[in-house]
């Protein structure tokens, strides 16, 4: 555990890093020293949520799968004290279950460990300021975690058609982000703002962690079996 | 037929058919209409018709009016005999046959070459020995269609319409046919040769296109990058030993380079293979992506062979370190975008030596009835969208929600 650096002004972002690689949290911090403040780090759930309720860091980079269980029980035991602590989810794995259900536990995105560290800083960033930010990765995944239509009379009572379909325009935002395309690129595309993107971007992810919809509850443990 | 289904967007064999089948309604007035089309139209490519050249053939007009006034004749004859039947079939024929006769003479070599393979057998024997086969036929058929007919006639003419005496008819009528098949047989195998000959020199020629590519896609593609690293022995080593590998398995197992098929794998796998096959050789990050997925197809494969060289290409030429690879399965269709943000080019402006994305890409899809779209600014990056409809869709995998 380091303290921040005395060197950096006071609205530097504060972040914290869960992974249990050693080497992955040294490359993080040395290619995100400079512009954030690295306080803290932790390799398991348990350490992980202690140390976060002592420093209260702006952002948490979390490794989606940890020895002691999926990131997202990190992230359901520090948002019930701590709901202003933002989650960015990172994974080297491509497991689409773990992801989206760290995603439904409340991380604001989630990003593969290939990402470059100018990419990643930005993508530091716009989770602090409490954007949504989708990899191309995710937005493959929330694309095939929706795309069954829904089946109306299998549904429970609590059905709300709003939260469990994504509009078209959303869906085009996914689908350009799983292409490459950078929100200033979509908004180009599509002949919208970026405030708009990321406002199609934010309505996805309050999508999946709010839809109560039965096939999106079911979706991971049944891509598990199969 | 082939010149007037270019124009007119109908399906050649479709209008042969038609052809056949007005020719028989009109008791063969089309037909002769179609040999005075071919005199008269010039061939594609073509300027003069053969008509123009046929006018200044005085021989060939001497043996039409010769043949014409013949026919003439044996109409009258015909028509003495009380054979009126004849009479409707009559002016077609003589039209047809005369047409012939100047076409004959007048087409082009290549032309009168290809009239004398086709009608060669039935008239003109040309292998040695055949001369004796060709009157032996000649014979046989002459004598079955003389009894033939004479039985026919015979019975059905002159002996009324008995019911005892159906037998003897239908025996003659087996004669005529059997007479039949013997004049024409040769004939009629010759042109089911011909038929079956031109299919598989039109699917050798796709083989051919198709290997040109893989080749491309590989062993090029191989020396290229064995160029390029040429200060680094390690990795010239390490490709020319995975190309021997490739290319054998190619020539002695039958595994084509850049396929990926096998039963049990799916479009999800290929993009995965693609990712990994890239990002071995090209040291590029390839960031793959797929939405829904489904089992392999021949159309599918040949679109993930696209893809795959579409990704290659963009590891070639953008300069870019990442290059996205987005498949997308839906009921209808696949589609798979290969982007990069690398140098970008001008499409107008590529050379046509540089085959990658005109033949291993475009022609590739456009062989298997998909789409190949290519977008590109310079500065900015190129983005390859393929589209390939989907042949069932009863195939698709459940998606797993």
């Amino acid at each position: 555990m380091s303290s921040p650096s005395p060197a950096l002004d006071p609205a530097t972002l504060r972040v914290f890093l869960v992974d249990d690689h050693a080497m992955f949290r040294s490359g993080v911090t040395s290619e995100l020293a400079g512009h954030v403040a690295v306080v803290g780090e932790a390799d398991d759930v348990q350490p992980a949520i202690t140390a976060i309720a002592e420093s209260v860091p702006d952002v948490v980079l979390l490794d989606v799968h940890l020895p002691g269980g999926g990131g997202q029980a990190v992230v359901a035991a520090v948002k019930a004290d701590f709901p202003e602590v933002r989650f960015l989810a990172l994974s080297a794995s491509d497991a689409p279950e773990d992801v989206i259900a760290v995603i439904r536990a409340g991380a604001r995105g989630y990003v593969t460990k290939t990402i470059s560290g100018p990419d990643l800083l930005d993508a530091v960033q716009r989770v602090a300021a409490g954007d949504a930010v989708f990899s191309p990765r995710l937005a493959g995944f929330v694309l095939d975690a929706f795309a069954a239509a829904p089946t109306a009379t299998n549904e429970r009572p609590s059905f709300d058609p709003e939260l469990d379909q994504l509009t078209t325009r959303e869906r085009e935002v996914l689908r350009l982000i799983a292409r490459g395309y950078t929100y200033k690129e979509i908004a180009k595309e599509l002949f919208i703002s970026v405030k708009t993107v990321e406002s199609h971007v934010s309505s996805v992810l309050r999508k999946l962690q709010l839809s109560t919809r039965h096939q999106l509850t079911r979706w991971a443990t049944e891509r598990r079996l199969t | 037929m082939a010149g007037l289904s270019t124009k007119t967007g109908v399906d050649v064999t479709a209008l042969r058919v038609g052809l056949v089948v007005i020719t028989l309604l009109s008791s063969g007035l089309a037909a002769a209409a179609y040999v005075v089309a071919w005199l008269l139209l010039p061939f594609a490519g073509d300027s003069a018709n053969i008509a123009s050249r046929a006018v200044a053939d005085r021989r060939g007009i001497g043996i039409v009016a010769l043949i014409a006034s013949m026919l003439g004749v044996l109409l009258v004859v015909a028509s003495v005999l009380d054979a009126g039947w004849l009479n409707a079939v009559a002016w077609p024929i003589i039209i047809s046959v005369c047409g012939m006769v100047l076409i004959w003479r007048n087409a082009d070599p290549e032309e009168q070459a290809a009239l004398h393979r086709v009608a060669g057998p039935v008239f003109a024997p040309t292998a040695p020995g055949a001369k004796e086969r060709f009157w032996l036929r000649v014979l046989i058929t002459v004598v079955l269609l003389a009894t033939g007919l004479y039985t026919l006639l015979h019975f059905t003419v002159l002996h009324g319409h008995h019911q005892a005496d159906l037998l003897p008819p239908l025996g003659g009528l087996l004669l005529i046919l059997a007479g039949t098949v013997v004049a024409f047989g040769p004939w009629w195998l010759r042109v089911a040769r011909d038929l079956a000959a031109e299919r598989q020199a039109r699917i050798r020629a796709e083989e051919r296109a198709d290997m040109a590519a893989r080749v491309h896609d590989s062993v090029l593609q191989t020396l290229a990058l064995i160029q390029r690293r040429a200060t680094e022995p390690q990795q010239v080593v390490q490709l020319a030993r995975s190309q021997e590998r490739e290319l054998r398995a190619w020539l002695f197992d039958d595994q084509a380079p850049g396929t990926i098929k096998g039963k049990g794998v799916t479009l999800a796998a290929g993009i995965r293979k693609i990712q990994q096959d890239v990002e071995s050789q090209h040291r590029i990050a390839v960031d793959a992506v797929t939405v829904g997925d489904c089992d392999l197809d021949e159309d599918l494969e040949a679109t993930l062979a696209a893809a795959r060289e579409a990704t290659v290409n963009a590891a070639k030429w953008s300069g870019s370190d990442t290059v996205s690879l987005f498949a997308e399965v839906e009921p209808e269709s696949v589609s798979i975008f290969v982007r990069d943000r690398g140098r970008g080019f001008d499409p107008e402006a590529v050379s046509a030596d540089r085959r990658g994305l005109a033949e291993s890409v475009r022609a590739r899809m456009a062989r298997r009835g998909g789409l190949a779209t290519i977008r590109s600014t310079p500065g900015e990056g190129t983005e390859v969208t393929l589209t390939m409809p989907r042949s069932s869709a009863a195939d698709q995998m459940p998606r797993r929600t």
